[in-house]
């Protein structure tokens, strides 16, 4: 199985690629849009957080910024994910390749996309004058691995459910906005009322989002307790996602 | 053991598929919760414990009406689609011909092209890079490789897309209805090439309606026929009983019952026989013909000694000699001889008019010999033909085909005629 998704390797590049390139085929600022987007995006938050609602926090700016980008890349997989068998239609419905490797090109450009916007977050980060710790920043390559395949497990489920039951695509723009919003994004951890919080943990975005912070905010190494935490639902994810995927994935041919 | 599963490219064992058939799709939530109890929908059976075992390196064509399940077959076996009973093992790297330039970006080059297409086919970089060349050459689209493909006309781009798909190297191929690509020269190379890779030793099984495409690759092929096998065997064969069977079922559509098919088809072999008959008198008018004042009575022919003969060897004489019974005199006779071939060629004709004769007037029942010698035909099949007539060459009876004669020879030099001839060499060591 992985085997052959190796074997696939070069599609999956070629996806990605073209995938990347005609995003914004045709616009005047055309892949400046992936630096000009979240900056926009980041504007527009601060300005309701932090001049209207005054959220108390030190560089609050900077706070957001970086829950913001990852949050971005979740949310493309989470919405853009479940359409992605859909749009490769043609291709499903009369050529023999294993069908994960949709979505993982999917996951992959967008997660290329984060890789990009982090050179404005690096940017942002060392302008506002924070004091990285390189062990730090050792673990922040393993951070967005883990990232990418809690993304990846997400992808799987909403891909391949979506084709069975188009109004999940639609459901999903609603989940994504409440989400965002369960997630401490625009708001720290600790507003979080008591009697919630060990629910508001179950939400693998929760920690993601805090680990990066650690690194890029606080300048130090993340908690022992969160590391362990995303990576075990990063994982649990990736594995429930490839075996919805496996059950639901027979019958693509026929639904589409 | 392990060698027996491996001597089959493919075995189908006992395959169930059908699809549902919705008449009002409903897909979204609402429709799903309303019409849960009247889901609308009918199950076709397409394919119906089906079982086939394909041999390495054989070359099988599927054939049957639309709709008989043949393409679902073919895309069970690309596994596209999953069978609901049975199973379907295929061994080896699977290339399908089923779309052709899947994944074709319009505004990316040809080249480019080439990388995405065989990526979708599971090649990878190196495999591509290895290949280049060879599918750029195939495509004889050299100059136009780096141009967009939006620029190609529809014939460089499924030349483009069927020179990827065809060096993809597989040792299965799976090909439904692509063999009309490009012009008719295209066509010859895409042809050759396959059966070059048949010669190679691989798989191939291809779905078509061009029954003329399968006999000329294939070694057997299937009959497929409601989601079964129907027939097995040499394409020429299964051919011949699909096409009687399609017009049949034609038949029965057009007259409605089969009932109605038997008698109308009674009729029509009474009419068929009456034309026919028709035809063998026409036929005969045809072979023999003229106004008969003078009519050919008794034709013989032989060695110039007497013996009659049917039988000569090249090199030998023939004569033929003529009675004819005269009905009304006749002034300026031409006599004439022609000689045929069993498939109509004219090998030889000639009359005394020709050859500046004095002319003849027949005033009674007489006789007229030809002698050939040497008779210099080459063994095969001659029809020798007669003719009186006068004047300008008006008929009086003219026999086209009046002997039939076969030659043999104990020389197998080749060819219609045996031109004499002599040979010469400068070199005195030339052994006879």
């Amino acid at each position: 199985m992985l085997k052959e998704i190796y074997k696939y390797r070069e599609m999956i590049y070629s996806l990605v690629r073209k995938d990347l390139r005609g995003r914004y085929k045709g616009s005047v600022l055309g892949f400046m849009w992936t630096f000009v987007n979240p900056l926009l995006q980041l504007l527009v938050y601060n300005f309701v957080f932090s001049t209207i609602l005054k959220v108390q926090i030190d560089k609050f700016y900077l706070y957001l910024f970086i829950g913001l980008i990852p949050w971005i890349f979740f949310s493309a997989a989470l919405t853009g994910g479940s359409v992605s068998i859909i749009s490769q239609k043609d291709l499903v419905k009369k050529i023999y390749f294993p069908r994960e490797v949709v979505p993982i090109s999917y996951v992959t450009s967008s997660f290329v996309n984060m890789l990009l916007s982090f050179v404005v977050v690096f940017a942002v980060v060392i302008i506002s004058g924070v004091k990285l710790s390189v062990w730090g920043l050792m673990c922040l390559p393993a951070i967005m691995l883990v990232e990418y395949f809690l993304c990846l497990g997400i992808a799987l489920i909403t891909s391949s459910v979506t084709v069975y039951f188009r109004d999940l695509e639609h459901i999903l723009g609603i989940v994504a906005m409440a989400w965002m919003y369960a997630t401490p994004i625009c708001y720290p951890e600790s507003y979080v009322p008591e009697k919630y919080k060990s629910l508001y943990h179950l939400n693998p975005m929760t920690s993601i989002v805090e680990a990066y912070r650690a690194v890029l905010y606080e300048g130090t190494v993340p908690k022992m307790m969160t590391l362990i935490e995303s990576v075990a639902l990063g994982i649990f994810f990736l594995f429930i996602g490839s075996f919805i995927f496996r059950r639901l994935n027979r019958r693509f041919a026929e639904e589409l | 053991m392990e060698q027996k599963t491996n001597e089959y490219a493919i075995r189908v064992k006992g395959v169930t598929k059908s699809f549902k058939i919705y008449y009002d799709k409903g897909t979204s939530l609402k429709e799903k919760i309303l019409f849960r109890k009247r889901s609308r929908f009918s199950e076709r059976t397409v394919l119906n414990d089906i079982s086939v075992d394909i041999k390495k390196g054989e070359s099988i064509g599927l054939v049957g009406h639309n709709g008989c399940g043949k393409s679902t077959l073919l895309k069970l076996m690309t596994k596209i689609l999953y069978p609901e009973k049975g199973e379907i093992e295929v061994n080896g790297r699977v290339s399908s011909l089923l779309e052709l330039g899947a994944g074709f970006h319009p505004d990316m080059s040809g080249r480019e092209n080439i990388y995405t297409n065989a990526s979708i086919f599971g090649l990878s970089k190196k495999e591509i890079d290895s290949r280049l060349d060879r599918i750029i050459e195939f495509s004889e689209l050299e100059e136009f490789i780096d141009n967009p493909v939006r620029t190609y006309s529809s014939g460089m781009y499924m030349r483009l897309a069927f020179s990827v798909a065809i060096n993809v190297d597989a040792d299965v191929l799976l090909i439904d209805e692509i063999l009309a690509v490009g012009d008719s020269n295209f066509q010859a190379k895409c042809f050759n090439k396959l059966q070059e890779i048949k010669a190679k030793g691989t798989t191939i099984v291809i779905v078509s309606h061009s029954l003329n495409q399968i006999e000329n690759i294939c070694d057997r092929s299937i009959w497929i026929h409601d989601g079964k096998v129907r027939e097995d065997g040499i394409p020429v064969d299964v051919h011949m009983d699909y096409l009687a069977f399609m017009a049949r079922q034609r038949r029965i559509n057009k007259y409605g019952s089969e009932e109605a098919m038997i008698a109308a088809e009674k009729k029509e072999a009474e009419e068929e026989k009456k034309r026919k008959e028709e035809e063998r008198r026409q036929e005969e008018l045809k072979k023999r013909w003229g106004s008969r004042e003078v009519e050919i009575t008794k034709i013989f022919c032989g060695d110039p000694d007497g013996t009659e003969c049917r039988v000569f060897r090249t090199g030998e004489p023939i004569l033929f000699r003529i009675d004819y019974k005269v009905h009304t005199p006749i002034r300026d006779a031409v006599f004439g001889i022609g000689i045929f071939r069993n498939d109509g060629l004219n090998v030889y004709g000639t009359n005394t008019r020709i050859e500046r004769y004095k002319k003849f007037n027949i005033e009674k029942d007489g006789q007229f010999s030809i002698t050939l010698d040497p008779y210099s035909l080459l063994p095969g099949r001659f029809i020798v033909g007669f003719s009186i007539e006068y004047g300008e060459g008006i008929p009086v009876d003219y026999w086209k085909t009046a002997v039939e004669i076969e030659t043999y020879s104990n020389i197998p030099d080749v060819g219609t005629v045996r031109i004499d001839h002599t040979w010469e060499f400068s070199d005195d060591g030339v052994k006879k």
